[in-house]
């Protein structure tokens, strides 16, 4: 099947829970509100009705307790898909995410692997406020042992939990919170896609803007407006924030010779700092220019909108940030 | 002393003191092989609680998942995991039951459904839950059962999984060693209700306190908790009473506890209350438990044996065992 169908995020996440849960009788999904409530971004709005309550589990707010009911059912042979609503509540489940998720398959010697999806949403941009906008992928990228994911466009969303559940290893997939509304196409939703591997979204020569999740957007808004000054922006959606595809980033770093990490991240100890780190080492002498950031500014995020856009790394700053490396009129 | 079941044969009775008396006879020695700098890191020896590990062994199945502690020692060796490879994990050679990468703390084994070895305190709770989920869902008659100390009911995982285990009526076997002190707190400087069953009986988890001296008493109140497990009733806690004689770790000076209270608790103890039994019961002279203690210090040597002969793993394996080497 190749036609297109135009879905939201929401849809395509939901559609690939649906397909892993028709596919492998081992899968089921686990979560708070997962089940009677739908979702508490409706990702899973009439699955409970479809696969029935031993599939879909309702859990109480005990996310410490879920998640690593998870890590054991997956050892114990299940494919879990545990739904952590958001990452800001994952932080209490960080004991069981990296003191038994990322250690069990070391220190058992490779003998207890531990193949749990865990998914949670992530970041800013609906007025949340600083506890329910958080951006801390640097945080699991941080830890051996886990694989980190974050699909920002809709066919990725469809497809990379399949490769997930696949993938014998913890897989932490990051759902972009301001992206569950957006439209898109899924080209062909039985085809796979790699959990590994960064992607590039659009082509240019002139500058390289590397970044994940909603911040995929944000370069989208800002390389059209490059474009009508004359400058053209190649973009890298890493997809996967561990491992990081060092490959794709350096080849087209050595194409454009200027590269702007977009990271929604604050800048401080940020995948930012690392994709700079690892740009410095091994393309230091392809670049026209410093390696440069735009990055959420060192602040919880505020309730005011104005305040909240302008902690995030919108368009205008990575357009700025683009301009100051060409040395364009600024 | 004379609380040995009716019925009771010499050859069962003989087999329990041989299972309890390899774990005495593997600790002590572990306790000499670490003055000698063969085992480093931390060490946390179980002495005193070896009734515990044996009972629950005896009644749980092949089948069943088993979730321990950072002091484990024990309830690996009565789950019958190798213990020349048990030695060689304490010596971190690559021969290890998990390959030399966990040391004391990290037991694994995978033939016998043994998943470590957790040195978070409360950690194995959910993981235990998670174990029991997966058991009900295929619909098996499995049990997971989970190891933790008294000092892990303070832990907030230990609350959420009991709500968890009884709200699924998942088949999980809690199994507390109340031993009295976490590291050097006592249970009642730490918690506001030291009645530990009473906390679980307040999430709808059956629970019971078991004398965790008494060899019998744990292996009945486990076999019928299991029962109860195993027919889909829900999870139990079991609460065994019971006293750690040595100190906590091997960096212990035990200022927090007197003298005159570890030797009264020695007194008690499952080995000395066992042998004392089957001597007063005619069921064993002194050659039978001289032999048995020769047994398990043959088995033990050869298990030092083995360790001291295997082989380090070499550095450029370093970064193994990260992520799975094959896909599940």
């Amino acid at each position: 099947m190749n036609e297109s169908v135009r879905i939201s995020y929401r849809e395509a996440v939901k559609q690939a829970i649906r397909a892993a849960l028709h596919d492998d009788p081992r899968a089921f999904l686990m979560g708070e509100d997962v089940g009677r409530y739908g979702g508490c971004f409706a990702v899973s709005k009439g699955l409970l009705e479809e696969f029935g309550e031993q599939r879909i589990r309702d859990t109480p707010l005990s996310e410490s307790a879920f998640v690593g009911a998870g890590i054991g059912a997956a050892l114990g042979g299940m494919r879990p898909i545990v739904e952590v609503m958001t990452v800001n509540f994952s932080l209490l489940a960080l004991d069981q995410i990296v003191n038994t998720a990322a250690t069990l398959c070391h220190m058992s010697g490779g003998q207890f692997p531990v193949p749990v999806v865990i998914r949670m949403a992530t970041g800013a941009g609906r007025q949340l406020a600083a506890q329910h906008s958080h951006s801390l992928e640097a945080w699991y990228a941080h830890v051996p042992g886990l694989r980190v994911v974050e699909p920002a466009t809709i066919d990725d969303a469809r497809r990379m939990l399949r490769a997930a559940l696949a993938c014998p290893d913890p897989v932490i997939v990051f759902e972009p919170i301001s992206l569950y509304n957006m439209e898109g196409e899924v080209t062909d939703a039985a085809s796979s896609v790699p959990l590994e591997g960064a992607r590039v979204h659009r082509a240019g020569r002139d500058v390289t803007l590397v970044t994940y999740g909603a911040g995929l957007w944000r370069c989208v808004t800002a390389a059209e407006e490059l474009a009508a000054l004359g400058l053209e922006a190649e973009i890298v959606d890493l997809r996967s924030l561990r491992p990081l595809d060092d490959t794709t980033i350096m080849d087209s770093v050595r194409r454009t010779r200027r590269v702007v990490i977009v990271d929604e991240g604050w800048r401080s100890g940020s995948l930012a700092a690392e994709i700079t780190t690892r740009i410095v080492e091994q393309a230091f002498y392809d670049l026209d220019a410093p390696v440069a950031r735009v990055c959420t500014e060192e602040v919880p995020i505020p309730y005011p909108k104005h305040l909240e856009d302008a902690a995030l790394p919108g368009p205008a700053r990575i357009v700025s940030a683009v301009r100051r490396l060409v040395g364009d009129g600024q | 002393m004379s609380d040995l079941p009716a019925g009771l044969t010499r050859e069962r009775g003989l087999h329990l003191l041989r299972e309890m008396l390899r774990i005495r006879q593997f600790e002590d020695r572990c306790a000499e092989l670490y003055g000698a700098g063969h085992i480093r890191g931390f060490l946390h020896l179980c002495d005193g609680e070896e009734a515990i590990a044996v009972g629950v062994m005896q009644a749980l199945g092949s089948g069943d998942a088993v979730v321990s502690t950072y002091r484990e020692h024990g309830h690996a060796l009565a789950r019958h995991m190798d213990m020349g490879r048990v030695m060689a994990e304490l010596y971190g050679k690559r021969s290890g039951c998990s390959g030399g990468r966990g040391g004391s703390m990290h037991l694994f084994d995978v033939a016998t459904r043994f998943y470590g070895g957790n040195a978070i305190v409360g950690g194995g709770l959910p993981l235990a839950v998670g174990l029991a989920l997966a058991e009900h869902m295929r619909g098996s008659r499995n049990l997971a059962a989970c190891f933790f100390g008294e000092g892990a009911v303070a832990e907030g995982e230990f609350h959420e999984s009991m709500n968890l285990a009884a709200l699924w009526h998942l088949p999980v076997l809690f199994v507390c060693e109340n031993n009295l002190y976490a590291m050097g707190t006592a249970l009642a400087r730490s918690e506001s209700q030291t009645d530990i069953q009473a906390k679980a009986a307040a999430y709808g988890v059956r629970a019971a306190a078991v004398d965790g001296m008494d060899v019998f008493a744990v292996e009945a109140a486990v076999r019928d908790a299991a029962e109860y497990a195993r027919r889909g009733c829900g999870p139990v806690l079991l609460e065994m009473r019971t006293y750690r004689f040595r100190a906590h770790s091997m960096f212990d000076a035990q200022l927090y506890r007197d003298k005159a209270e570890v030797e009264e608790w020695r007194q008690r103890g499952p080995i000395i209350r066992l042998t004392t039994g089957l001597k007063a019961a005619g069921l064993m002279t002194e050659d039978d438990f001289q032999r048995l203690l020769r047994e398990a210090d043959s088995e033990v040597q050869a298990a030092v044996d083995f360790a001291g002969a295997a082989e380090w793993e070499p550095v450029e394996d370093l970064v193994r065992h990260v992520c799975a080497e094959v896909s599940s």
